[in-house]
């Protein structure tokens, strides 16, 4: 896995500020996973250098990678990858469980982020008890307990229908109204409009870089 | 470090990966519970027996030979053979003088009598005994007492009696003690009673050596002896020794094999001793590999937990749970597993060896007694179960982390 190596990115020159909602585009090959796997310090980058929050990301052994991950990122992926046998609450509650938090913190902290996405009336449910635009906002959920400073969502409407899709979109809008910033990685084109910002990867380079005017929904 | 251990958390998250799928956790835990019943098992019975052997010899001490005299072989010093050379009452202080090793040195006599009491009789052999031979072979005495010093210096008529003997004679609420049995129409009076071991030697009917040697005019010679050996000497040497100074003083040829019969119950002792440690090497060695046996099915089964929960451990990784976080998980589970399995093994051993000792362990024709295992085994067993546990579960734990949480996280 991976041992070839293969230069997938050729010079990224990207600079995200905080509350910015960024839209990385690109075909499949373009190199845009690996970008975000790199931001996401799930993947080491080979040369160059990568700043988090001020903080150089470089030559992280795994423990150290592992807190990065859960204090600064929240992660939402195209399958959800919630843990199956766990219930909502439950799922939302882990990165806190690795942050050593109380069980009864977590438990509020969780039920806490689990109403703000609209589902607690769901919290003792089994993942395949719920429906997948339901599945994605648990994962958000989940990705927003730990109060990472970028919140990182890979296809996070790849797996939804169109009227879903609008649904998590406008929410991720909603919370970077409240000031999170985001990074979505997508290849739909209506998605990317509902960021404030594209950035077009094209065979590992920066094709275009602009801000736009959000695509608001009502 | 440790803290973990008393988080409810840990204990949940190990119950959950548990239960999701309950036949493969029962399945493993097999493994490692027949191991551990096995060895339990196995140590018990060997245990059973080892008691058995050594309650049927008694007390007796076990580095002793008996010797007597036979027939020569060979002619000597003008002697023809063919002639039977007895052992002597006065030979024995030479005896005791010219070997090295000697603790105990009992002549003993017997022959076979008619013992009757009233209207009832019966055939026993009797011995004519010193008191020595309480020491030598501890006669558990039911009643009364054995044969004292004063009963040999006035040659007493007293005797005493095996449990065996008293049956036959007496009713089960009759006391014997004190009253008078004929044997071989000369009466005695009883003053103790003995139970009898599976591995008597010489006589249920026991009166005092100097009574014997004078109501049978038996004179210097004696029956048999019992050579018992100091500590640290070798009684096959303290045998040919011996054997060697009554060939001295009996005019019998050195190399006469025949001359003197000898029985060497420390040999025998020896070897049932080498057979009983074989078998119990034999029940470590089967145990033991049984059990790693066992451990390898619990890392095997992991292995595979691990391959499928690949996706699951990356999502943990994801979302900040550290290597070592993982890995503890995994071990946690592993030890779990085995101890519980371990510990289930360790109680239905115990149950084996309940229902063992029931079946077989009681009457006097019991295999095995009080079959069991000492609890510091267990103990060992218990540590053991967890030091393997740990050391196998490391193996899942290392794969689960050695793979990158992306890769992890990509495979469906």
């Amino acid at each position: 896995m991976g041992e070839s190596s293969l230069h997938v990115l050729k010079g990224i020159n990207l600079n995200v500020e905080k509350g910015e909602m960024v839209a990385i585009m690109g075909s499949s090959g373009s190199g845009k996973s690996t970008l975000l796997n790199i931001i996401g310090i799930l993947d080491e980058l080979d040369s160059g250098e990568y700043t988090l929050d001020g903080i150089e990301i470089k030559d992280l052994n795994e423990k150290k990678a592992a807190q990065y991950r859960n204090k600064f990122l929240g992660f939402v992926f195209q399958s959800f990858n919630l843990i199956n046998f766990k219930n909502a609450l439950e799922n939302v509650a882990l990165p806190l469980y690795y942050q050593g938090l109380k069980r009864k913190e977590r438990q509020e902290k969780a039920m806490f982020h689990l109403e703000k996405v609209g589902l607690s009336d769901w919290s003792t449910h089994l993942p395949n008890e719920l429906s997948g635009g339901q599945k994605q906002r648990v994962a958000i959920a989940r990705a927003l307990a730990a109060e990472p400073k970028l919140l990182l969502a890979d296809e996070p409407t790849g797996a939804l229908d169109s009227g879903t899709s609008q649904e998590i979109m406008q929410f991720l809008q909603q919370l970077n109204d409240e000031g999170k910033t985001i990074l979505i990685v997508t290849h739909e084109e209506d998605i990317s409009l509902m960021c404030k910002r594209i950035v077009r990867l094209k065979d590992g380079v920066i094709m275009e870089d602009k801000k736009i005017k959000q695509n608001r929904l009502k | 470090m440790f803290k973990f251990l008393f988080d409810i958390d840990t204990w949940q998250e190990l119950k959950e990966s548990l239960t999701k799928n309950k036949l493969r956790t029962v399945i493993t835990m097999i493994g490692v519970w027949w191991g551990i019943l096995l060895l339990i098992g196995l140590l018990g019975s060997a245990k059973g027996i080892e008691n058995k052997f050594s309650v049927q010899f008694g007390d007796y001490a076990t580095n002793s030979v008996f010797i007597w005299g036979q027939s020569t072989s060979k002619a000597f010093k003008g002697y023809q053979k063919g002639r039977s050379p007895r052992l002597k009452f006065s030979q024995l202080e030479k005896i005791k003088n010219q070997v090295k090793g000697i603790k105990f040195l009992l002549p003993r006599n017997a022959r076979d009598a008619r013992v009757v009491r009233g209207v009832q009789y019966a055939y026993f052999t009797l011995s004519g005994d010193f008191p020595l031979l309480d020491k030598i072979q501890k006669k558990d005495l039911i009643a009364g007492r054995f044969i004292n010093q004063s009963d040999i210096d006035d040659s007493k008529k007293v005797v005493v009696i095996s449990d065996e003997v008293f049956k036959q004679l007496f009713d089960a609420d009759e006391n014997a003690i004190g009253d008078f049995i004929k044997i071989n129409d000369i009466n005695h009076k009883v003053v103790g009673v003995f139970e009898s071991g599976d591995f008597d030697f010489g006589g249920e009917l026991h009166i005092p050596f100097s009574t014997f040697q004078n109501v049978y005019n038996q004179g210097d010679n004696i029956g048999w002896i019992t050579v018992t050996g100091e500590k640290g000497f070798d009684i096959r040497q303290i045998e040919k020794d011996v054997k060697l100074v009554l060939k001295n003083l009996n005019y019998v040829h050195p190399e006469d094999n025949r001359a003197f019969g000898s029985f060497n119950l420390g040999e025998l002792f020896e070897r049932f001793e080498g057979f009983l440690m074989g078998m119990q090497f034999l029940t470590w060695f089967v145990g033991i590999a049984t059990l790693i046996a066992g451990v390898f099915a619990i890392g095997n089964i992991l292995l595979i937990t691990v391959k499928e929960r690949t996706k699951e451990i990356g999502i943990r990784r994801a979302i900040g749970a550290t290597p070592f976080e993982i890995k503890r998980q995994i071990v946690l589970e592993s030890i779990f597993l085995t101890l519980i399995a371990g510990i289930l093994g360790i109680i239905t051993g115990g149950w084996i060896l309940i229902a063992m000792d029931y079946a077989f362990g009681h009457g006097p024709d019991s295999v095995l007694i009080n079959a069991s295992v000492p609890i510091f085994i267990v103990f060992i067993s218990v540590i053991i179960l967890v030091v393997f546990g740990s050391l196998i579960g490391l193996i899942p734990a290392n794969r689960a982390t050695n793979i990158k949480p992306i890769d992890a996280l990509r495979e469906e």
